[in-house]
């Protein structure tokens, strides 16, 4: 269920924590399995990551459902996550966040009919100064404008 | 202005460990290895230096450093908070990408000082880029011998990680960071006992904001009374503060403590053209408004922001001008604490619920005459009935909002729409 790779990935994680604290290394197991499945977790692979740690299933279930970035449900080949917080918003978040959804035809939280890309409206991203601004896999878009939106998504493949 | 914690800020190369040197970096690290610093003097010059918790509280941090119980037996450990989510703040982001090694050095010193031998440093999970940074950083000084055990042929010994969120604002808290830490839900914990005591994975327990950190090794190298003379009474030293909204460039700024607000408005571009100053939120979203008079008699530091009705948090200054709805602001930040309630506590689980849906009952046109009335006892009832600050933070805005900008809420649940021209 869980690849060789990602399995070595969390061990460099697991490392870091003290002799039987491997659970510390949970949410980062989540973010790599969650990747590796294209964006998004199912219950065979939250039971995977709760037998590779040794820890109870519903610890797992429990963060996975806590924390805002792991998708419960099957998400777009890119999630575009535009901050609609107070500093975004009185740039002119909200225009761009209409703007996208016509463009693409969908509405946040959905995903485009061709599956490749998703619209979530997020809380702040700590990028303020930046504003308006959004976030595709890890890299921040900041400053945007329409045209700006434009580029972004011409690159989106 | 940029002299302590973004002082690299305009160099080449500015996160590496060459320019971090060529700044004087390290220097007091080696001369705590060298055993020319002891932890007494250490604790001394902090609170000489007048270094105020960074993250928004303003503890003083040699007086929590000294709380840790450093001769007791058993691991003990200093975590970083680099859990950077009030709405309106983002410097420390720019401290990790731009300056690593100081959060390093400030860390590895509170170890030293705390008898704490491993530090983990949590980084907001969306923060990738500083995240690549502060490892790259780590590596560098992993590899030049600076961190890991016996550093240098000495007796110290201090191990650092970064560990990663997954979005949740709530875990900076620092108790609900611990929580985080140990692979938990991030649910802030009864106090006491207090992390110095029984912190993370049970063991004393030290945490600190990324700019406090940042700011320990300069405020070392020169001094507590240099540091303390960079600001006013109060408030030492300089603050990075976060400017943004409606001004012409929204930037981060690192000035002295007690720069009139004037001054930075000014660093920031100024308003844009024809347009006039409405409020401004001064220490991120769970801050009180200051309308715009008061707003420009302040000077930023701790003292002068809390006389003009609010207070300095995390220096994340948002800044509102005339064709600012102030319905729609403070319903955005009623969403936001309603979107991050962990849930645990009855007051705020369900008060933020009532006052993002009464204030969206408004917006929509749908609003009471007796709505302010239901908001204000709302708010009156989260505050002080919460385990964490986050029920308080959330009630805070409600009640100034509506205090300084009442004629807004009362004209939208009147006529049903914004008082401001081409907004709503």
């Amino acid at each position: 269920m869980i690849s060789d790779q990602a399995k070595k990935e969390i061990d460099i994680w697991v490392a870091k924590y003290p002799e039987g604290r491997q659970s510390s290394a949970v949410m980062q197991a989540l973010t790599i399995v969650q990747k590796e499945n294209g964006g998004s977790l199912t219950n065979e692979l939250k039971q995977a990551v709760a037998d590779y740690l040794e820890m109870p299933t519903i610890s797992v279930q429990e963060v996975a459902t806590f924390y805002e970035n792991y998708n419960n449900k099957p998400v777009g080949k890119h999630v575009i996550r535009f901050c609609h917080n107070i500093s975004c918003m009185l740039n002119g978040s909200d225009e761009l966040i209409s703007y996208l959804e016509e463009k693409l035809d969908v509405k946040t939280g959905e995903i485009s009919k061709d599956g490749l890309v998703s619209v979530k409206r997020v809380e702040c991203l700590g990028a303020c100064v930046g504003g308006p601004m959004c976030q595709i896999g890890d890299q921040y878009y900041e400053n945007l404008t329409k045209k700006g939106i434009d580029e972004i998504l011409e690159g989106l493949t | 202005m940029n002299n302590v914690c973004l002082k690299s800020i305009d160099k080449d190369n500015p996160s590496s460990l060459a320019t971090y040197e060529t700044m004087g970096g390290y220097k007091v690290w080696h001369k705590i290895l060298h055993g020319e610093l002891s932890p007494e003097k250490i604790l001394e010059e902090l609170k000489i230096s007048g270094l105020r918790g960074r993250g928004g509280a303003g503890f003083p941090t040699g007086l929590k450093w000294s709380f840790m119980p450093r001769n007791q037996e058993g691991q003990k450990y200093v975590v970083c908070n680099s859990d950077e989510g009030e709405p309106g703040t983002c410097h420390d982001r720019d401290i990790l990408r731009f300056n690593p090694h100081s959060v390093i050095e400030g860390m590895a010193i509170a170890g030293y000082v705390m008898n704490a031998t491993v530090g983990y440093n949590y980084i907001r999970g969306e923060f990738m880029e500083p995240y690549y940074r502060f490892e790259e950083a780590l590596k560098e000084a992993y590899d030049a011998g600076l961190l890991g055990t016996n550093i240098k042929g000495s007796k110290v010994c201090f191990d650092l990680y970064s560990h990663l969120g997954a979005g949740a604002y709530i875990c900076g808290e620092e108790t609900a960071l611990l929580e985080s830490l140990e692979g938990k839900k991030g649910l802030p914990r009864f106090k006491p006992p207090y992390p110095a005591n029984v912190g993370l994975y049970g063991k004393p327990t030290t945490i600190n904001n990324t700019e406090s950190f940042a700011s320990v090794p300069e405020i070392l190298s020169r001094g507590g009374q240099w540091f303390a003379d960079l600001g006013v009474v109060n408030s030492g030293g300089t603050k990075c503060f976060s400017v943004t909204g409606n001004v012409k460039n929204p930037a981060n700024f690192e000035i002295p403590m007690g720069t009139p607000f004037s001054d930075l408005l000014e660093l920031a571009g100024g308003l844009r053209e024809g347009r006039t100053l409405k409020g401004v939120i001064p220490g991120g979203s769970s801050t009180p408004v200051i309308p715009a008079a008061e707003a420009m008699k302040m000077t930023m530091d701790y003292d002068s922001i809390e006389k003009a009705g609010s207070m300095l948090g995390a220096g994340s200054v948002i800044v509102m001008d005339d064709t600012t709805c102030m319905v729609k602001a403070l319903t955005r930040l009623a969403h936001f604490y309603y979107d991050e309630s962990c849930g645990q506590c009855t007051p705020c689980r369900e008060g933020t619920g009532w006052m993002y849906r009464v204030l969206k009952r408004i917006m929509d046109g749908q609003g009471k005459s007796e709505d302010l009335k239901l908001l204000l006892s709302v708010q009156d009832k989260i505050i002080g009935n919460t385990i964490c600050a986050l029920g308080d933070a959330a009630a805070m805005p409600v009640e100034s909002f509506i205090t300084h900008f009442r004629e807004e809420f009362e004209y939208y649940i009147k006529h049903g729409k914004s008082m401001v021209e081409n907004d709503g």
